[in-house]
């Protein structure tokens, strides 16, 4: 039975997993009292997503040490695919129906932007650095130059009329999930090898590390969970269109990363959180609104080059549970 | 045939424009290994300074470009002393994430009504363009301007390359980006020469705006800088970031290859760039021209 001790308890154990749940139920609560209305709905989809996105390329870029600026070319090779099952395929999307074919999408999707990311990576993450950056965002530009030439995928013209499948409760559990992953794989064997190849990468090798392979696994995982955020954000916006994931998309992301605390999962979602609702909050400023973002972003990189969190991380997300 | 060579010609013109870009990605990578995204916005501010110098009384062409080149490495100066030198012993990608701040700020500052405003603007006509036909059979025919064009980048090269290789302040800017600290140790101020590098960079820049008014003769946005800026970028890597001569020519293959695939179809111009990129990169990971640097343990 639920009682208070027992949901006392329970709190104390999971401490964010109820604060989680906790937020999710607020959330809902103000939108069925219209306190929010569905822009504000789809705002906190949108940061979900981006969190999913941000952690993912912090995976690459700060706890694996290698620097990819491509991460919504997998974006786009997700959303792509899914939208390509659910709305091309799937004439005429019905209901709950539809969810049938939405979640196999998305994983799909996912999947095929982590083969993407195998082929690319397995070519280029020999090279070190810069130039690692460079063709990663040069691969992203040659995914959206197919698309926008391709006929069957909308073109330049893009794809309209995709069905809303995406929710705020999907986005709640997709992002708690993947996080949750992502979290483990860096706390794993997997993570700690990761982590020595961003140290030092000879080292790494010396000490057994098959840095090759490491690096390619890290880049395939992180574009496949950059896929299934693809598919989630074409099922929010209801359009996409290959300006969607131009380079500006990937640097969106790498701000986010860099603006929290580039090795951090915590620092990742407060960047991606704060820049995702910061924009936003100055919608009222027109036309200084970007000027105003972009003077937060250089004043923060000033004062806090480390990120706002830093390379700290908050307990909670990283501690185990101990076995006894 | 015909079309080909005019085609040739076009993609050459293009390519000079990108070629002035493209030095001062290189110089300021070659030194502070920074890819400083906020070049391409230099670049457009030159464009701007160029179009209201020019507009504003009827100043002659040298003057323009003078004023162009002395905005824009003034501009490059002060972005390094506020934006980039507190960060110079910080983590190497937070100044990259402050450069795009930068870009960001000075494109949409740009942007403001008061400033420049977002809007569409013809550049005046300051050379009256005439066609001299080199071939009469093919009816190819340069213009003054293109010869112009041509004339103003064989001088600025030629003086940057005296500059580097001949005077102390060059050798100084090589020392830097081959030894920083060493550099320091021998007495060379380093900030200095990070200074000159920018202030070099802009000027640059700044001359490449004022090309780019005079060649193509509109001015879409203040974001304009962004598309040049990248294909500048590119031609940098291809050519072997840190390598000058790389530059030219990566810029000269990127300007001729964009003008070949936008006859093809206008969305492939784009693409073909980071095709030969990735080819170059993968083929000689340090670009064409760049050299290998062995790795230390």
């Amino acid at each position: 039975m639920l009682t208070p001790k027992r949901t006392q308890t329970f709190i104390r154990s999971y401490p964010l997993f109820s604060g989680l749940v906790l937020l999710y139920a607020l959330i809902s609560f103000l939108y069925h009292l219209d306190w929010l209305n569905s822009y504000h709905i789809q705002l906190v989809m949108l940061v979900g997503i981006n969190i999913v996105m941000t952690v993912s390329l912090g995976l690459i870029n700060g706890f694996t040490g290698q620097f990819s600026i491509g991460h919504a070319g997998f974006m786009a090779v997700g959303a792509y695919t899914s939208v390509g099952m659910t709305t091309l395929l799937l004439q005429s999307p019905g209901g709950h129906l539809g969810y049938l074919v939405f979640f196999p999408a998305t994983l799909i999707g996912g999947i095929f932007a982590a083969a993407t990311g195998f082929l690319i990576g397995l070519p280029t993450l020999r090279l070190g650095g810069d130039y690692l950056a460079i063709v990663t965002m040069a691969f992203a530009e040659v995914i959206r130059t197919i698309i926008r030439v391709s006929e069957p995928m909308g073109g330049p013209r893009g794809i309209g009329g995709i069905p809303d499948y995406t929710n705020l409760t999907i986005v709640f559990i997709f992002a708690i999930t993947s996080v949750w992953l992502m979290r483990n794989f860096i706390l794993s064997t997997y993570g700690r090898a990761s982590k020595a190849i961003r140290d030092n990468e000879i080292a790494a090798e010396i000490m057994g590390v098959n840095t090759t392979r490491q690096k390619v696994l890290v880049f395939t995982l992180g574009a496949f969970f950059a896929g299934c955020c693809g598919s989630l954000y074409a099922h929010v916006l209801q359009y996409i269109h290959p300006d969607n994931f131009t380079f500006m998309k990937s640097l969106e992301y790498l701000i986010y990363l860099y603006i929290g605390g580039s090795s951090s999962i915590s620092g990742a979602i407060v960047g991606a959180t704060i820049f995702t609702f910061l924009p936003e909050l100055f919608r009222r400023f027109s036309s200084w609104r970007m000027v105003i973002y972009s003077l937060t972003l250089i004043l923060v990189m000033l004062f806090r080059p480390e990120g706002i969190v830093g390379n700290r991380e908050w307990r909670p997300l990283v501690s185990r549970r101990r076995r006894t | 045939m015909d079309y080909l060579l005019q085609q040739l010609l076009n993609g050459i013109q293009l390519g000079t424009v990108y070629a002035l870009i493209a030095l001062g990605y290189t110089m300021v990578y070659g030194i502070i290994r920074l890819i400083n995204f906020a070049h391409a916005d230099i670049f457009m501010i030159g464009v701007y300074t160029s179009f209201f110098t020019a507009t504003w009384k009827k100043i002659p062409f040298p003057v323009v470009i003078i004023i162009s080149m002395a905005v824009c490495a003034a501009l490059g100066v002060l972005m390094e002393l506020l934006a980039y030198r507190p960060l110079r012993h910080k983590p190497r990608l937070s100044a990259l994430i402050t450069a795009l701040g930068v870009s960001l700020f000075l494109e949409n500052f740009a942007a403001l009504p008061f400033i420049f405003g977002p809007e569409y603007r013809n550049f005046p006509e300051l050379i009256r363009m005439k066609r001299y036909v080199l071939w009469e059979a093919h009816d190819l025919a340069v213009s003054n301007i293109f010869l112009l064009n041509l004339g103003i980048v064989a001088v600025l090269l030629l003086g940057l390359f005296y500059l580097i290789h001949k005077t102390m302040i060059g050798k100084q800017m090589r020392a830097v980006s081959y030894d920083k600290v060493t550099a320091s140790l021998l007495g060379i101020h380093v900030d200095r020469v990070v200074s000159f590098t920018f202030l070099l960079g802009g000027a640059l820049a700044g001359a490449s705006g004022m090309l780019y008014g005079l060649t193509y003769r509109s001015i879409q946005s203040p974001y304009l800088g962004i598309w040049p800026g990248w294909k500048a970028f590119i031609a940098a890597v291809i050519g072997g970031i840190g390598s000058i001569p790389g530059a030219v020519l990566g810029s000269y293959l990127m300007g001729i290859s964009e003008v070949y695939a936008n006859s093809i179809d206008s969305t492939l111009g784009f693409g073909m760039a980071f095709v030969i990129l990735i080819i170059v990169l993968i083929v000689r990971p340090r670009g064409l021209l760049g050299e290998k640097i062995q790795e230390k343990i």
